[in-house]
Formats: C-alpha cells, structure tokens, sequence
C-alpha cells in the first residue's frame, strides 16, 4: 500500500536491498532493528553485498541470517569470532562481520572474544549490550547493572556475590590486536547517525588489515526490563549509559 | 612422484594433510599429539600450498574456527587428544548439524579425567555412538599402521565432502608416535569448488547462503533428522572398511581395531602356531560398522574374542552384529596399558576355548 501513497519524486528514504523482505520477530520498540539495518545500509553504501560474509550468534539475534541478505553462518552460543576467524582466515579478501549480544559475547564467548581480538583478525564484531539475557526470558548477563533486577537475580544484582557488570569493551580496548573501539547507541536519530557513521568507518577499516574493529551498541530490552520502549530508552539513558558511556574508546592513529 | 619416508604417526598425519590438498588447520596443543601442529608450524604449508595453520586459544575455539572455515567450503582440518576431543563435541555436532565437512583427528589417550597420556582405545563409544549432543553419526576410520594414517587423511576429505559429514581419524598414542617407513602421496590441489551450500559471498541475482543448524519448528528439525539418517544409511550401504585374516577355516575370531589390532594379529599367529584355527577380523570403519562381515563369519564359529584397549566397547557393536549367533567375550588392558600377545592367547584359551 505504501508503494502506492509514496510517488518515486518524494522518495527520500527506502530499506536497503541488503536487508530482506521477512518480518522480523524482534519485540516492538528493541534496539535490533535499527542496528541491524544501520549495519545493512553500511554494507550497501561501500558496495559489499557479496563479498560480505557475518556470523550470527545465539541470542536475540540467533535469526540474524534471515534478514541480512549476505551469506551468513550460524555459530554456537558464544563461539562467533572462533567461527569468524575461521572464514576470514580461508578469504582475507571477504568482509566477515560477528553480530553478538552481550550474554554470547561478554559470558561463554570471552574467550573466543579476547583471543580474536588478540590476535587482532581483521574482522568487525558488532557487540548489542542490553544488560540481560533476552531470547531465554530475561536472565542476568556479565553486563546486567549493579542492583538491576532479572530473572535470576530477582532481588538486584548483588556485586558481592554475582560479581561488577562487566565493561569488556573497555578491556579488549587494552589489547595490541584491537585497531578502532567504540560505543555506540541506536535510540534517537542523532544517534543512529553517529552509530552508523562507527560501522561505516569499522568495515572500512578492514580493507587496511590493521586488527580487530569493535562497535558496541548499548541497547534497550523492553520486554525483559518490563518498560514500554519510551521507559526502557529513558532508564538505559539515566542507567546505562552512566556505566557504559558512549563515545570512542580506542581509535586508530591519524598519520 | 612417490616417496618414502621413515615418519611418526602424528608427523605423517601432518604431512598427509599438507599433501591431501587442506585448506586449513586449527588446533591446540596436547599430548600426544602436538607433534601435528608442530610439524604444521615448522614446514610452513603457507609458502607450499598456501594452507591456513593456526594455533587456537582452546580446543573450542579451533573446533569453531573449522566450522568457519568448513562452511566457507574449505578442507579444513583439526587434530587433538581425548580431553581436547571432549571440548570439541559441542562443535562436532553443530557440525553434523550443518552438514559441513571436515576431518577431525583423536590421538586416544587414557581416560577418564586427565587420564594418562600412554595410549587407549576408550574413546570408541564417543566417537561412534555421538560424543556431543543430538542424533548424528560421524564417520569413523580405525588407522593401525603409520601408512594408514596418511592414507586414511586423504580418504577421510573425500568422504567429508561426498556426504558432508565431519569424519573422525580415530589414532593412538600408540600409531601416532610410533616411527614406520611411509609412502606418501603426491601433493593434491587445494579446494578449488564453490559449493552452492557454502557461504563464498552472495552471488549477484541470488538469495544469500547461510549455514545453520537451527530449526524452531519441530517439523522442520524432523525432518533435518531424516535426512540425516537417510544419508547415515546410505553411508552405512556404501562405506565399510575392513581387513579379514584367516578366516576361511576358522573356528575361532579375535577381533580389534587399530593399533591393538597388530598385537592381536601376532596372538593370532601364536594360536596358529598351536594349531588353533583362529582367524582376525579388523574393523577399518568403526562406524560405519561391519554389521554383514560379523554376521556372515559367526555361523561357522565357537567364539569370538574382542580385543580392546578399553573396558569393552567395540564388543558391544560385535555382539549387536552376530544378534547370539555365537558366544562374544572382551579381554582388555586399559588405562594406558597395551596387552601382550602373550595375554592375547591365554585369554582366547580361556574365555573362548576353554570357556
């Protein structure tokens, strides 16, 4: 119907080709959306479609394949950047990308996280902190705020028992391997521009071969943090933000 | 050109590698095997055939990395040790899942635990009968010799990709680290397909590729999980490997699998020597098992003994094959120790002959 109301001379804005056309099953008012088509209209911009190879994780976005039209695989819970390593050592010459939340990347996959990193493979993994287990209903994550209430903390996360949240984006900035680290956020438009702009500059950086690009997005989830997405954006800003600030953490020397 | 060489297990299983046209090799270091990715490292297929050889952070993260590499349609290969095969089971089936192929190699040591580092065989039931999670196979191959190390790397990729199934190369600590004279083959191309499953980047006009091994419908997974036991039927149909010695006149069987498989044939020999009519039947394949071999043989035999380095595995597959038709029993050593001929033969005496 939409085609029909707008005339092509007002067309101003249209979904990029490199997203599909399968109706996401992302909850109303959540962050993935927008950074899923951020990085998809990334992909588009520089002409990559096909030489773009991502990595989906486990999590929320376990269906990531199903709306990126690249080819993409499927990893285990965790285990994204072992898996990235592995297609972009076979093709240097392909973008590969990992799309990870923070339960698949900052818990079971630290590991593989600090290891990809270290060895700085000149990939970009693109990290959505929302600070709880989303797909299985709203667990505590290593990134899960002091005092913020999940499902398995339901009486606030204790740091004396269930340890700080963890900032591991600060920490593989520390880290040789590691070439541009920055902290994004997708919740209003001056935002998303700047969150675009990160990715945008992430990819490109990967034809220079210098390391690792790391873009995180703090994000919202209003269906486990029980908000309606205004609340959820307005207590990530007042919350989250405090504890994880936007901005960039380590960006590449300018010669 | 052919060439010989004197070699260990583990270093022709390198070299095979390298020769049997790999893309790419992901691994972690453990005894007894790290002279695999020692060899790798120190003979850089890089500069001869341009394969990846990189040392992982985990047994995890190089079982993913072939995953990756696997899914790009690449010969990707991985080796490790009992403990290490452990980590790599949630790979494993996530790559039966996918149906990508890759060889995967296990340098059985004793177990369970930390174990032992001498050699074993009591990782049979984990290679044959799943290892990690869900309804999948892997194809198994049973090396006994140095020489069918490298021969069986170059067969392990060819029924990888042909079924696109991960293949496990079941060693030991025995066959690894032994020296023999080897014939290696000559050097073979790297991959040079793009297969219509792999994700090599999109192709222009087409719908992207992706690898997974996700279903959210149980209809969908059901049938995910016939077809995959249509294709494990078919293997089962078209891939059995075995070796068969003296078994015409036979009245008695011993039976083993790799490395203990040549002591026992010395046992057979003694027994011989003794005028026993005994004859050996070695599995090549451990899965797909040699289920008609065992049920053509066990009419004309009083018994057969199953020799293991382990508790008893194989002979429960041998007893499910001959279905009663005649009397199975086990002898082994286990925990890193290998049993003599010697033992061989008195344990045939007395639980099969005498028994």
């Amino acid at each position: 119907m939409s085609e029909n109301l707008i005339k092509p001379e007002n067309l101003v804005y249209k979904k990029t080709d490199v997203l599909t056309d399968r109706i996401m099953h992302y909850c109303p008012g959540c962050g993935h959306g927008t950074a899923h088509r951020m990085l998809a209209e990334v992909i588009d911009e520089l002409g990559i479609q096909n030489e773009t190879i991502g990595v989906a994780p486990v999590g929320c976005s376990v269906l990531a394949y199903y709306y990126f039209n690249v080819d993409m695989q499927e990893a285990a819970h965790g285990r994204a950047p072992a898996v990235a390593t592995g297609i972009k050592r076979v093709f240097p010459e392909k973008y590969v990308f990992t799309y990870q939340g923070d339960g698949d990347l900052a818990a079971i996959g630290t590991a593989e996280t600090i290891h990809a990193c270290n060895r700085g493979e000149n990939i970009l993994i693109v990290f959505v902190n929302n600070g709880i287990y989303g797909m299985t209903g709203g667990q505590m994550a290593p990134t899960t705020l002091e005092g913020m209430k999940s499902s398995t903390s339901p009486f606030g996360r204790d740091v004396k028992t269930m340890g700080a949240p963890l900032k591991i984006t600060e920490l593989i900035a520390q880290l040789p391997g590691t070439y541009f680290v920055t902290r994004q956020a997708v919740h209003k438009p001056a935002n998303v521009r700047k969150a675009k702009r990160a990715l945008k500059k992430a990819m490109e950086y990967q034809k220079l071969n210098k390391g690792t690009c790391f873009v995180e997005i703090v994000s919202n989830c209003p269906s486990n943090w029980k908000m309606t997405p205004a609340q959820s954006n307005k207590w990530m800003e007042e919350n989250m933000f405090p504890y994880y600030p936007l901005g960039d953490i380590k960006v590449p020397e300018e010669k | 050109m052919k060439e010989l060489r004197l070699m260990k297990g583990n270093e022709a299983l390198a070299e095979a590698a390298i020769r049997a046209g790999a893309d790419a090799y992901f691994g972690y270091p453990i005894t007894p095997q790290s002279e695999v990715i020692e060899y790798l490292m120190a003979n850089r297929p890089e500069d001869r055939t341009g394969m990846v050889v990189l040392q992982a952070e985990s047994e995890i993260a190089a079982i993913n990395m072939i995953y990756g590499a696997a899914g790009c349609g690449k010969k990707a290969i991985t080796s490790s040790s009992s403990p290490g095969i452990s980590l790599k089971q949630e790979g494993l089936s996530y790559i039966a899942g996918a149906e990508l192929p890759c060889v995967v190699v296990n340098v059985v040591r004793g177990g369970p635990g930390l174990g032992t580092i001498q050699p074993s065989q009591s990782d049979y039931f984990q290679s044959v009968k799943g290892g990690g999670h869900g309804d999948y196979k892997l194809i198994v191959l049973a090396p006994n010799s140095v020489q069918e190390i490298v021969d069986f790397t170059k067969l392990a990729f060819e029924l990888a990709f042909k079924y696109r199934n991960p293949v496990m190369i079941q060693s030991d600590g025995i066959i690894g680290q032994m020296m023999e004279k080897v014939e290696l083959y000559e050097q073979m191309q790297r991959t040079e397909n793009d297969y219509d499953w792999a994700t090599t980047g999109r192709k222009e006009g087409k719908s992207a590729t992706f690898v997974t091994s996700l279903q959210l419908q149980a209809e969908e997974q059901e049938k995910v999980n016939l077809k995959l036991q249509a294709k494990y039927r078919e293997i089962e149909k078209n891939e059995v490997l075995f070796e068969q010695h003296l078994c015409d006149d036979a009245e008695y069987l011993l039976t083993a699998f790799g490395s203990c498989a040549r002591i026992t044939r010395k046992a057979m020999e003694m027994a011989r020597e003794k005028g026993i009519k005994v004859g050996l039947l070695r599995p090549q394949t451990l899965y797909p098992f040699p289920v008609e071999a065992f049920n053509k043989i066990a009419p004309q035999l009083k018994g057969i003994l199953c020799v293991e380095m382990n508790a008893g595995q194989m002979v429960e597959d041998v007893k499910l094959a001959v279905n009663g038709k005649t009397k199975v029993e086990h002898f082994g050593r286990f925990g890193g120790m290998i049993p003599s001929p010697d033992e061989i033969l008195n344990a045939l005496e007395q639980k099969i002959i005498g028994g």
